[in-house]
């Protein structure tokens, strides 16, 4: 292909990665460093509210933003250096968390506590993503040829429903008196309250993670299965080599880039796990660094965002993805470099 | 041409089955509103509609877009439903207008009660009034005899009594729901013992003997309630009361309505609306309103227009029809029953919500950093200086603050 051909093939998707990936991404790392504020000035000033009567009238000194002559809030923009990313990862009370060996009160402040649920929810759902997916696989890898199309209809149903809405409905079946809480309180014959405590609630929310991605990782599985060289297990099966043998010296080796590829991309997915705090309203219990993002970019009553700690935030989300990527990407490019 | 005929006609039949029926002139400017999207507005956004040429957007996320709708040139809405504290970002940015023609002009029969004045100018129009206070059940409590609970310690009694009758195992409802809903309660406990939460420059004033009691009281009703208490809102609270499963809870007075839906409350006639229980120093509770503001960026005609359609939707002949539905400021409206919770507070000497800036981050902060102590896993000075640092982080940020 000659280079203006491919130019124009690929031309278009590099603007458009350029345009709605590179620059946000350096816009946010840009804010990150700085912090725009209002300029405040404090007056004294009455305010009148309803009583049931009579009107209630106050007079306090209030701080105001100053307007220009347009009628706009005068902002300033400063640069503030690593102070944003000092406020979210609040150094010294996590380094006086730790030189105390207090496990405890480093896990109450919030990024320490955020990237500690994040970490273990990635690390625990990952293999049992990848165990579930590749049983799936060989499940619907077995089953008779004239059921097979239902069989997979059914197991990719999860994954095709709304994040959000999957999230509700296992939160609306097990909090208070939902139907299976409920049921199982019938049936131990005692008071569950699962969302009164952190630990059942991550549960709940590695239980839905892995419902959700298991079919994804089953159908690229599946797709692999399909080209497992057969003459090698027709002669595994005349070695008498028995279903699991076959299984971990044929298969899997065979399936292992898809593996990768599975785990890499959960590992990106569930690093920024997000719906599971918001469809569960954990936030009391547990929350994620994306949630953390999230929470720092609505505003209040009173219109107040954080914008430059959103914007930290995010940057050290990106880079505990990228953390995390390294070891499976270290795998891939040696294979891939030995391969030639 | 077809097409065209089709879309007269259609036009014709809405205007004929009396589109504006009910209002008192014609409207021909549109006009679009935003505002919160419960129950009252509901009413008052449909008898604004009568006037014609309006359309309104009812919409919980109201708060995120108001202040950027505002600021748009020429404004995306023309009328705003805000409450105290959403007034805040709209004043701040000088979004809205000032009032006081109109009200000369139009403004007849409002009550002075709904005027909202900021240094002396009307900046809103309120149209009712709205506040926590104890609902509690009354034939429950009669058959224990136990007075109705005037303070949290009678409140916490009541529960102790109640539960070991076993007549229910978490006798206390609460809105305790981490984050607005959380920080709130504190917000009413911390005022109801007399506390203020800013000492000069903004500084924050939590961390205090007021603010302990309050955390205290805080945690003694979570051992009365349904353990998954962090994540009960006012709806979570309004279906356990109408499912018979609580006895007392300090609840929205626009809620009040609900217990006597006879279509979703199995308890219709057996709640007593009753004030806030007292703090050390006033009621547990802060008074909230709801009201109108304009856009600045409009012409003065459909400000003028804007001015009309907002006063038909909260006239007399609207709060007669949905009287139970809120505690209205309206002549026309009959404080009943429902009411009298709300107004018992006030009398009581409930304060009003101190919406500010600095209380906007300061909420935020109370909202996220609770449930920490609630959960146990700080004890109460930790929980309000970590509190207060946060604060100061985003007050700083947001520059409230000098550095």
């Amino acid at each position: 292909m000659n280079y203006r051909t491919f130019a124009a093939f690929v031309g278009p998707s590099v603007f458009m990665m350029l345009l709605f990936i590179a620059f946000p991404l350096i816009s946010v790392f840009k804010q990150s460093f700085y912090v725009t504020q209002p300029i405040y000035e404090t007056v004294e000033k009455e305010t009148c509210t309803p009583g049931f009567l009579t009107q209630t009238c106050v007079t306090e000194m209030v701080s105001q933003p100053k307007l220009d002559e347009h009628g706009e809030v005068i902002t300033q923009t400063q640069y503030v250096g690593l102070q944003s990313y000092r406020n979210v990862l609040e150094p010294e009370r996590a380094w006086r968390a730790i030189s105390d060996g207090s496990w405890h009160v480093l896990s109450t402040i919030n990024f320490w506590k955020a990237l500690r649920f994040t970490l273990t929810f990635t690390l625990i759902t990952l293999p049992l993503v990848v165990g579930c997916g590749l049983g799936i696989a060989i499940l619907i890898n077995n089953a008779a040829r004239s059921i097979r199309g239902p069989v997979i209809f059914v197991s990719l149903l999860p994954f095709i429903i709304t994040p959000v809405i999957g999230v509700l409905s296992i939160n609306w079946l097990f909090r208070g008196d939902g139907i299976l809480t409920a049921m199982m309180e019938w049936w131990l014959n005692r008071d569950i309250a699962l969302f009164a405590q952190a630990w059942t609630i991550e549960l709940l929310m590695m239980l839905y993670r892995v419902w959700h991605v298991a079919p994804f990782a089953a159908i690229v599985f599946y797709a692999g299965l399909q080209t497992v060289n057969q003459d090698s297990l027709e002669s595994a099966v005349i070695d008498g080599a028995t279903r699991w043998q076959r299984l971990k010296y044929i298969v899997i080796p065979h399936l292992m880039p898809l593996i990768i590829f599975v785990s890499m991309i959960h590992l990106m997915d569930s690093y920024r796990v997000f719906e599971e705090i918001v469809g569960f309203s954990s936030q009391g219990y547990v929350i994620s660094l994306q949630w953390l993002t999230f929470d720092y970019l609505t505003p209040d009553q009173a219109g107040n965002r954080s914008i430059s700690r959103a914007s930290a935030n995010s940057m050290l989300t990106m880079i505990g993805v990228v953390i995390l990527l390294i070891l499976p990407l270290r795998r891939t490019w040696r294979d891939h470099k030995g391969g030639h | 041409m077809k097409l065209k005929t089709i879309l007269m006609a259609g036009a014709m039949s809405i205007a004929a089955t009396g589109a504006w029926a009910d209002c008192a002139f014609e409207n021909y400017v549109p006009l679009k509103s935003l505002s919160a999207g419960f129950e009252a507005w509901k009413a008052v956004t449909d008898a604004m509609a009568e006037c014609g040429n309006f359309s309104a957007s009812l919409d919980q996320e109201f708060r995120e877009k108001q202040p950027e709708a505002f600021a748009a040139d020429p404004a995306l809405y023309q009328i705003g439903g805000v409450s105290n504290a959403t007034l805040v970002p709209l004043l701040n940015a000088g979004t809205i207008r000032p009032l006081d023609d109109l009200v000369e002009k139009y403004g007849q029969d409002l009550l002075p009660n709904q005027l909202i004045k900021v240094d002396g100018k009307t900046m809103a129009i309120a149209m009712m009034v709205n506040a926590q206070h104890l609902m509690y059940r009354d034939d429950v409590l009669a058959e224990l005899g136990i007075e109705e609970p005037k303070t949290y310690d009678d409140v916490l009694a009541a529960a102790a009594k109640i539960k070991e009758a076993g007549v229910m195992d978490y006798p206390i409802g609460g809105t305790f729901k981490t984050g607005w809903n959380l920080g709130q309660e504190f917000v009413n406990m911390y005022l109801g013992e007399g506390g203020s939460f800013f000492g000069d420059g903004n500084m924050p004033a939590i961390n205090n003997e007021q603010g302990v009691a309050a955390l205290e009281t805080l945690k003694a009703m979570t051992e009365y309630m349904d353990p998954e208490y962090l994540v009960s809102d006012s709806t979570y609270v309004q279906q356990q009361f109408q499912q018979g499963k609580i006895a007392m809870a300090n609840l929205w007075a626009s809620r009040a309505a609900a217990m006597n839906d006879e279509a979703e409350s199995q308890v219709v006639g057996k709640v007593t609306m009753a004030a806030a229980p007292m703090g050390s120093a006033a009621p547990a509770t802060t008074i909230w309103w709801d009201g109108i503001v304009l856009a600045s960026n409009m012409s003065d005609e459909e400000a003028d227009a804007a001015f009309r359609v907002a006063l038909e939707g909260m006239d007399s002949e609207m709060v007669s029809a949905n009287n139970d539905v809120a505690v209205w400021l309206s002549p026309a409206y009959s404080a009943g029953a429902l009411a009298a919770g709300a107004a018992a507070s006030a009398e009581a000497g409930a304060k009003a919500y101190p919406a500010s800036g600095p209380m906007g981050i300061m909420h935020t902060a109370l909202g996220n950093g609770l449930a920490d102590y609630l959960t146990g896993a700080k004890d109460a000075q930790t929980t309000l200086a970590d509190i207060e640092a946060d604060y100061i982080t985003a007050a700083k940020e947001a520059g409230l603050i000098s550095n």
